[in-house]
């Protein structure tokens, strides 16, 4: 993940070294007059500090630490060095998962994507109304949970509206969740559904970076819509683009909720997604240990996802000014 | 996730008004993806409204099938446990009332906390001056990489040990003292602040804990806000982490109680008029949250960061 507009460390201010521990008369004064806050920003970074280092720090050496030992919660961990490991590349339903994963990672940001940026030009070029990008974030306001539950029941096979609808054009009923072949395209456009309006108000936002100038002399210039798409929207949005690739690419990948509500990983494994398999060895078997080296492979998946997505797409250039 | 700022966009004219033949496309596509946008809100709705055997008979009729408030009894609890499998449902207890009760408490709790005690180290890290500020915030920065699900199963371990399993403060804690985005969000904006605001202030004899209360606070009320809603509706929506963590009614949130109301499928065969009652009820709060504060969300979506 990157940070579109973060300006980078070297430019913040010099920190007053020297500020701080002089005498005790005049120190207060003198840290006021150099800016040394130490006293007081130790007070003001204690909280956000404590949560970090508990609840993101530890649990991250400790994620890994675990993935080297057997551990099943009620005893105290055992070390084993590089067994979940040897294991893991031996576990055939892991490499099934991890392909259930990537198949639909990617039915899931191809079609969202597309579908972004389509909604994204629509809301900068058709009209620039403030009530349409409200509805179209609308899903987004919905959980995952939810979203699942209401296509499992349009989708339904016997009552669902989508399946009357399916049957009274005279095709044959689909059973969208209950086949192995469509199971995960369909988990993967229920999440385009609650994700994709959200995905286009960031592109959208990106659209509205880049000058109405060059439209407007290329509209001189005789160009239509669908060459100025070309020529002028997507190479000066694909520093935007990039980023919110990686960021919902990487948020594709830690798909569960609508798994777990919809499917529960059937039928047959055809939803068996990574996380799901991951939280079955902690939850279902505690087996801590396997979980966790799955987790730290997840991990290093996403991270070599990340600097190739960043390299490729050069994500932090831009060709505006 | 949430990336937001408070810049304001500038309005680029929408084309000429003569409608082409490219233009009526485009129109018939938005209107299209409108419908598939909001269609499913209605079909709860209309579910909610029916009946479970009315239904069966009429699967694809648009109306509500035999309009009842059933449903919403069923999942609100106000059905006799005999009166709820007379009419499809599972007869299990459901306690909605609390369930959305312990929602709030932890979206709330979260929001709160999380919102100003990041603020408060954004602060620090933006506008204080102190040894090692670089360092620590780098840290932060660092932390933004870590996909949230990676901490879920040592965190779990961790509010074990610590005796908050199946606890509300063991659902909202990891989330209550900061994430690195909330932080780094509002840093950016202390930072556009000019230096100016805060040496008049410190002219006028103000501390600096008072500027922050009293002038950068305020100043910060537009993405402070952006940034609670986001949060509290990420918050209401969680499901992974308080599966893990809550185990019985006492500590129940609403999608997880979702799910089981779900999973207890009566033998008739799925409870829709309830679940969808349940849904609804489950996502209303955030469609009015939503409401209130649509206009400034949908301006202030922009592309400063990362989830």
């Amino acid at each position: 993940m990157t940070i579109a507009s973060s300006s980078p460390p070297s430019r913040l201010p010099l920190r007053g070294a020297e500020g701080a521990g002089t005498t005790p008369r005049t120190g207060r004064a003198r840290a006021r007059e150099r800016g040394g806050d130490g006293r007081l920003a130790a007070v003001f970074v204690a909280p956000a500090l404590l949560g970090f280092t508990v609840f993101l720090l530890w649990p991250t050496l400790r994620g890994i630490y675990l993935s080297f030992t057997r551990f099943n919660l009620l005893t105290p961990a055992e070390w084993v060095g590089l067994d979940n490991y040897v294991r893991m590349v031996h576990d055939p339903i892991f490499w099934d998962s991890l392909k259930v994963t990537v198949e639909y990672v990617v039915i899931n940001i191809g079609v969202q994507t597309v579908s972004a940026l389509a909604i994204a030009v629509l809301l900068q070029r058709l009209t620039q109304s403030a009530v349409l990008r409200g509805i179209v974030l609308t899903p987004y306001l919905m959980s995952n949970v939810v979203a699942g539950l209401v296509w499992l029941w349009i989708l339904d096979n016997q009552l669902g509206i989508g399946n009357e609808i399916i049957a009274g054009l005279g095709f044959d009923r689909i059973p969208f969740l209950a086949d192995e072949t469509w199971a995960i395209p369909t988990i993967a456009l229920i999440n385009v559904w609650r994700h994709v309006g959200y995905t286009a108000l960031l592109l959208f936002a990106g659209l509205q970076a880049i000058p109405n100038d060059v439209y407007e002399a290329a509209k001189v210039d005789g160009a239509g819509e669908w060459r100025m798409f070309w020529r002028i929207t997507m190479p000066l949005l694909r520093p935007v683009l990039a980023v919110v690739l990686i960021m919902t690419v990487i948020g594709s990948f830690q798909v569960f909720d609508t798994v777990a509500v919809t499917t529960a990983g059937g039928p047959a494994n055809a939803t068996n997604v990574l996380q799901y398999y991951i939280y079955g060895a902690a939850f279902g078997r505690f087996q801590f240990g396997y979980a966790s080296a799955m987790s730290v492979a997840l991990l290093v998946v996403l991270s070599a996802i990340t600097v190739l997505q960043y390299r490729i797409t050069r994500a932090g250039q831009s060709d505006l000014g | 996730m949430a990336a937001v700022t408070t810049t304001t966009t500038t309005r680029i004219r929408p084309l000429g008004r003569r409608p082409s033949l490219g233009r009526i496309a485009a129109w018939a596509v938005m209107a299209a993806i409108v419908l598939v946008t909001l269609l499913p809100f209605y079909w709860i709705l209309r579910t909610a409204l029916s009946t479970n055997p009315g239904l069966a008979a009429h699967p694809g009729d648009p109306l509500p099938v035999d309009p009842s408030m059933g449903g919403f009894e069923r999942a609100l609890g106000l059905q006799s446990t005999k009166e709820a499998i007379a009419q499809g449902g599972a007869g299990g207890g459901l306690k909605f009332w609390r369930y959305l009760l312990n929602s709030v408490i932890v979206s709330t709790l979260i929001t709160g906390c999380q919102i100003f005690f990041s603020a408060m180290a954004a602060y620090a890290f933006a506008r204080l001056r102190w040894r090692g500020r670089d360092k620590v915030f780098g840290l932060f920065l660092a932390g933004l990489m870590v996909p949230t699900i990676f901490t879920l199963l040592p965190n779990f371990v961790l509010i074990k040990q610590l005796g908050l399993v199946d606890n509300l403060l063991g659902i909202a804690l990891p989330t209550m003292f900061m994430t690195p985005f909330a932080v780094f969000f509002l840093r950016q904006f202390f930072m556009n602040i000019p230096s100016e605001v805060e040496e008049a202030a410190l002219l006028d004899g103000a501390g600096k804990v008072r500027i922050f209360f009293r002038v950068l606070l305020p100043m910060a009320s537009t993405p402070i806000m952006t940034l609670a809603v986001l949060t509290y509706i990420t918050a209401w929506n969680d499901y992974f982490w308080p599966l893990m963590v809550s185990y019985s009614d006492s500590s129940r949130v609403l999608t997880v109680a979702l799910a089981i109301f779900r999973a207890q499928t009566p033998q008739t065969g799925t409870d829709w008029s309830g679940l969808m009652a349940a849904t609804l009820i489950a996502a209303l709060p955030m469609l009015v949250l939503f409401g209130f504060f649509a206009r400034r969300i949908v301006g202030s979506i922009s592309f400063t960061g990362i989830k």
